[in-house]
Formats: C-alpha cells, structure tokens, sequence
C-alpha cells in the first residue's frame, strides 16, 4: 500500500482501524466498544495473571496437539489418496462431506464418545483442520510430473523412498497451502471445542468475560488471540513462499 | 573348460538389448505390433519414425516402466520384468527435482540405490565434470538454462554405470546450437563410455549424425521397416561427417521413406 508515493509498511492500515475504535469508543454509544486505548491498558494487565497465562498454555496444549494429529494423519491420507485409485475412491466422498459438514453440529457426539475432557477438545481442533490438509495433499500429489514418478522408479525407489524423497517435496507447495487453511480453522476449532466441551482455556475465559460483561478484557483476550493465529499464518505463508520457487517449475 | 577363441566371440552378434515379438495395446489403440530388434552392444541406435508411432512406448517397455502386452524383452540375456541398474533412462523433459541442487540431482540415482552420501557425490562430481557443468554443483535446476538442465540429467544417467543408456528425444527441448554440440559430445560419449546407446529423435540429420545403427519405425501398429547401419563416415572427424556423401545419401533415402507418412 502506498499513500501520496510514499509506501506505508504492510498492516498500517490497522492504524486507520485502531484510531476510529478509539474514537467510537470514547463516544461511549455502547458498553459493548470501550475506547482502544482502554482494550490496550487491560491486555498489558492481563498478560502476566495466572489466569491468563493458564489459559494460553491450555489451548497452546489442545491446539497444537489437535494440528499435530491432523498434519501427520493428513499428509500420508492425502498423499496416499493421491497415488492410488482404491484409496481415494473409498475416501474422497467422506473428506468432501466433513470438509463442509457443520462439524459444531458433531461436538456433541464428540463429548458422548470422548468424554469431557482436553482428549475431545484436541479431536474437535483435529476434526476441524485435518479435511483441507488430506485434500490440498492429495491435490499437490495429482499435480506431480509424471516424469518424476518414472525418474524415481527407473532408479529403483522403493514405495517409501518415492514417498519421502520424490512424492512429499513434489507436492510441499500445495501441502503447506492446506497446512495453512488447516491451522487456521483449528483456531476456530480449538475455541468452539474449549466453549462447548469443557470449559478451560481462552474458551472459559471468553465465557467469563462476556457473562460478566467485561468487555474490554473480551476484546483483549480476543485481539492476542487474532495476533497469535495471524502470526502463525504469516510464518506458514512465508514457508510457502521459500517453496515457490519450484512451485511454477514441476 | 575349452576357452572361447576371440574369432568366434566376435562372429556371433552380440547383442546388449533383445526385443522379442513384443505388442503394445493401449484399450483401443495398439502401438506396437509384433515388433523385434537387436541392439548390438557398444553401439548407438536410434529409433526413428513419425509422431506417434510408439517409440516412447518401445523405449519405457525396455526400461521397464511399461509392460508389453506381449513378446518379451531381454538386457544382457535376462528377461526384463522391471526397472533394473542395468538400464538408466533421461528423460525428455529432463525430471529432474527442483527442490534439489545439481550436485544432489546427479547423485540421486546412487542415493535411491543406497550407496553411502561421500562416495556418491565423489561419482557424481567425476560426471558433473564430464558433462561440463564444473562448478555448478551448488545450483538448482531453475537457476539453469535447458540444455544445462539435459547435461544434469545425462549425468545422473551416467552416474549409475548402467550398461544400457535409454534417450527419449533428449535434445528437443534445446536450441539448435546447443543440439549440434550435444550430438558431439554424444559421440564422444559412446566412444569412451562403451556403453551400448538407444536414442529416440524426430530428427532424420541428427539420427543419422549420431547413430551406428538406424531402425525406421512405420506407423500404428508400428514395426520395424528398416535398419540402416552406416559404414564410411563413422570414423570420420564430426566436422566431416554432414559432407560425406554416404551421410548426405542416408538422410535422403529415409526421407523418401517417411515422407508418405507426412501430411
Ligand atoms: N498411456 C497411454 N494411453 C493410451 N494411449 C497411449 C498412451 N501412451 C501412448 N499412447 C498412444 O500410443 C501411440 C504411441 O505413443 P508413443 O508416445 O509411444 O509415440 P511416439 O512415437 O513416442 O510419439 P512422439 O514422436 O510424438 O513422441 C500413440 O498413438 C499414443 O496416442
Ligand atoms: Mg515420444
């Protein structure tokens, strides 16, 4: 973005955003926008209380377990869906229906399954990552030159050679894209699993903070919240763009 | 045990690759019928004939990426049933791994065989040298123009000592300056690497440039209608060969021959 020539670093257009918040805020139409200014003094506050920090590790902890699931599960699922006609036959209507399946609607079965714990919260961030992952696998597999799968087997690849050092980094640009659609709705997941399932982490805090109306601590929890995906989604997307080099060229 | 007298080994025609009778049916469409040809060893053929005729097909049969319908294919007497280190192929459009510099491209044959990293790479800097990309070892194949990105998979082609080296159209995908300097290099490769070539090309001049022997392929269902071998200018230095009247001869008599299949 550029202004009168000059070229403005990239996210300066919050600024613009922050400052009419403040402004509608300090209008104090509703008690639901307190002034930005007010948001920033309680985030500082809150960061180090225990109740705070409790509840990042909590949801750090299911979050990142729940991705982990869906990344090692997903990528073979994918890559494999991708090689063989059976596979992904048996799969493929399954993957397209929970990829756009109301999986909120299934977090009650969930609970019924897995009981209440962080076990059910971390298969919801699964459940709601691991679908966009297996497809964007799958689709980065399809897209491989077919000459690459005969280099590899006219030297001898064994299956799980091809796999590792031919089919995975042929299809790595197109990985990390789902990778990175997938951790993003895990957010979403691991936040809808904390408030339906049990009530911990920044889920019980958002719980807390909204009966309570508090909103200003609301807001805060919220903004380190966005701060935290978007950062993770900026160093996917900046993994994506060290690959792309051969994205274009396969 | 009665020793083989070196008069009789030679008088039998040795033959590196053997194909026996074989067909190729792709659903409706059958690309290979009832094809056989000897490949002597030692030497480079090429496998000429119009789009489509199946030379590809012929060439993925012997490296063992397709089976033949029917008919069987022999290297070094043994049936072919697969892929095998007896045979390396490069590829028309190179396949090599973006992802992975030269060094580690030429080596990549060897590493999927499991020969130790050092030793490998020892190999593949050795052809890395043949091939003329010293000092591009630290590179990535975007980073190369075509005909340097061909040299890389002729190396790694190389690298493996594989008796049989299977060519698809290896220079179509360069310029023509670049072509010339590669069917040079070509015959020098296979005066000094002894190893037995199976060339495919589009390109009458440069089948007859390069080849000991020519097999003219007709169209689907394709078959061998000629094998031409070449006698006088073989010997000759590369810059005379495009003179020779027996060259200029070759290039017109399968002209005439493929010309009809022309539209
Ligand atoms: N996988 C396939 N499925 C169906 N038909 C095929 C397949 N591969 C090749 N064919 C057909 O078999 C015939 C021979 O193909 P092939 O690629 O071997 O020809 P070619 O001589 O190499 O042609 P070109 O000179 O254009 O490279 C063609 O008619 C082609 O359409
Ligand atoms: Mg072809």
């Amino acid at each position: 973005m550029s202004l009168y020539g000059y070229k403005l670093p990239a996210l300066s257009s919050l600024i613009l955003w922050a400052l009419l918040w403040e402004f509608v805020g300090r209008l104090g139409l509703t008690f639901f926008i307190p002034p930005f200014s007010e948001v920033m003094v309680t985030l500082v506050g809150l960061i180090p209380t225990p109740a705070f920090l409790n509840a990042l590790w909590v949801t750090s902890y299911a979050f990142l377990a729940g991705v982990f699931f869906a990344i090692v599960l997903g990528i073979p699922i994918g890559i494999l869906m991708g090689k063989n006609r059976i596979v992904d036959e048996l799969l493929l209507p399954w993957v397209n229906i929970f990829l756009s399946a109301p999986l909120t609607a299934l977090v009650p079965v969930l609970m019924v399954l897995f009981g209440f714990g962080t076990k059910t919260v971390i298969i919801t961030t699964a459940l709601f990552a691991i679908w966009i992952i297996i497809l964007n696998a799958r689709a980065g597999v399809r897209q491989i030159n077919r000459s690459l799968v005969e280099m590899a087997r006219s030297f001898g690849a064994s299956p799980m050679d091809a796999f590792v050092k031919v089919y995975f980094w042929a299809a790595l640009p197109e990985i990390l894209g789902g990778v990175r659609i997938g951790v993003i709705r895990a957010v979403k997941g691991v936040i809808i699993g904390q408030l339906l399932i049990s009530i911990v982490g920044f889920g019980a805090l958002f719980e807390l903070y909204s009966s309570q109306f508090l909103m200003a601590e609301f807001w805060a929890v919220l903004i380190v919240l966005f701060g935290l995906a978007f950062a993770l989604s900026e160093f996917l997307a900046y993994l994506e763009r060290k690959v792309s080099y051969y994205a274009a060229s396969r | 045990m009665q020793p083989i007298e070196p008069e009789t080994r030679q008088a039998v025609t040795d033959s590196a690759v053997s194909v026996r009778n074989v067909s190729k049916v792709y659903g409706d469409v059958q690309a290979l019928k009832d094809l056989s040809l000897e490949f002597p060893r030692g030497e480079l053929t090429s496998l000429l004939g119009p789009s489509g005729c199946g030379k590809t097909t012929l060439l993925k049969i012997i490296a063992g990426l397709l089976k033949p319908t029917s008919g069987e294919i022999e290297v070094n007497g043994e049936r072919v049933t697969g892929p095998g280190p007896d045979r390396s192929f490069v590829f028309q459009d190179f396949a090599l791994l973006p992802w992975a510099s030269v060094l580690r491209n030429v080596a990549f044959g060897l590493e999927l065989r499991g020969v130790a990293k050092s030793e490998r790479e020892a190999i593949a800097e050795k052809y890395i040298r043949e091939v003329g990309l010293a000092g591009f070892e630290k590179k990535f194949p975007h980073q190369l123009s075509g005909g340097m990105r061909q040299r890389v998979g002729l190396a790694r082609a190389l690298s493996v000592n594989a008796q049989v080296l299977l060519l698809d159209e290896p220079f179509s995908a360069v310029d023509e300056q670049t072509r010339r300097k590669f069917q040079e290099d070509l015959l020098e490769l296979v005066k000094n690497e002894k190893k037995t070539f199976i060339f495919v090309t589009h390109s009458i001049e440069e089948a007859v440039y390069v080849s000991d022997q020519i097999a003219i392929l007709l169209p689907r269902p394709s078959r061998v209608s000629e094998i031409i071998r070449p006698s006088s200018f073989r010997d000759k230095s590369v810059d005379n060969i495009r003179r020779d009247p027996e060259y200029l001869d070759i290039v017109d008599r399968i002209w005439a021959s493929l010309r009809s299949y022309v539209e």
